[in-house]
């Protein structure tokens, strides 16, 4: 088995209103110097391979097909 | 003109949509439940609004996933005319058959209230019952309908008279990037739009500004 990590945040360029929220929020908190705070999305996910290199090319497939949006999202792999 | 609206779970505006059809072409759809893979031979596909899939992961991600989404694809390329209202929006974007991709309002609250849309392109199967820059008073209720594209393909829409529905007057609720309300495919039988017009098709609803959007899909304008 292994674990993956997906990390999937917005494409530089697309505007984050939730983020600039969470920035005004920071800010009100008297957390003072925070800038471009961007909002994302961690999946967690456990894989029945032990191969890999199968792993990453299924989570790659998975990515471009349902947990990013490649319009606006772009997205990491990593194995922790 | 046969019409079929597709069902999923959390979509919630699906019986005012076939209300809709039904008033507008005399004829009821035929409703299409989400796992099944063919569709009954209707000239106009229509995916309502609401919440599908509790909007989990994005607005429509999973819906758009569904194997009925497979034959409605199938449709669209063969030239069937296909709408997605709201939610039906989103699934259509996220299934890829428009262009573009729908965030959170920049307000970031619900919206609920009746907006202004300025029809941008009357040369459409989906707007020929209306004038060319008409403004019509349509509702919306959403609260990701913040249209978004890159410069590259706002271009090519904006160029090829793919940005059919426009918020007017200053009325655009979510921050959508041209204030665009409504886009449709470059073959143009795929049209998505957040407004529901479906909701201002009669006196009761004070007003029947969204009829002509149905009218002409189902091509009953003199109706």
């Amino acid at each position: 088995m292994i674990k993956a990590r997906v990390t999937v945040t917005l494409k530089n360029g697309v505007l984050d209103p939730q983020g600039k929220a969470i920035e005004g929020a920071l800010g009100s908190l008297g957390f003072e110097g925070v800038h471009q705070v961007r909002q994302g999305k961690v999946f967690d996910l456990e894989l029945d391979t032990a191969d890999r290199a199968k792993a990453e090319a299924d989570l790659t497939a998975m990515c471009e097909k349902l947990l990013a949006n490649t319009v606006i999202e772009n997205y990491t792999i990593a194995f922790p | 003109m046969r019409s079929a609206v597709v069902q999923l779970p959390g979509l919630n505006r699906d019986r005012d949509m076939i209300a809709a059809l039904t008033k507008i072409s005399g004829t009821a759809p035929v409703t299409v439940w989400q796992t099944e893979t063919e569709l009954p031979d209707v000239d106009l596909i229509v995916i309502p609004g609401g919440f599908s899939y509790g909007d989990y992961l994005r607005c429509g991600a999973i819906a758009a996933r569904m194997p009925i989404m497979q034959a409605i694809k199938a449709r669209a390329e063969a030239g069937v005319k296909v709408l997605g209202v709201c939610n039906g929006f989103q699934i259509l974007l996220e299934a890829g058959l428009l262009p573009g991709a729908l965030m959170r309002n920049a307000s970031l609250k619900f919206v609920c209230r009746e907006v202004k849309l300025e029809v941008v392109n009357a040369e459409t199967d989906f707007t020929r019952a209306y004038a060319q820059g008409q403004i019509i008073r349509c509702p919306v209720a959403h609260h990701d309908g913040n249209y978004f594209t890159d410069a590259e393909t706002l271009a090519a829409i904006e160029g090829n008279g793919q940005v059919v529905f426009r918020y007017a007057e200053g009325t655009n609720p979510n921050g959508s990037i041209n204030d665009i309300a409504g886009v449709m495919n470059a073959k143009g039988n795929v049209l998505g739009l957040m407004p529901h017009p479906e909701n201002l098709i009669e006196a009761a609803h004070g007003g029947g500004d969204g009829r002509g959007l149905f009218a002409s899909a189902l091509n009953v304008i003199a109706a």
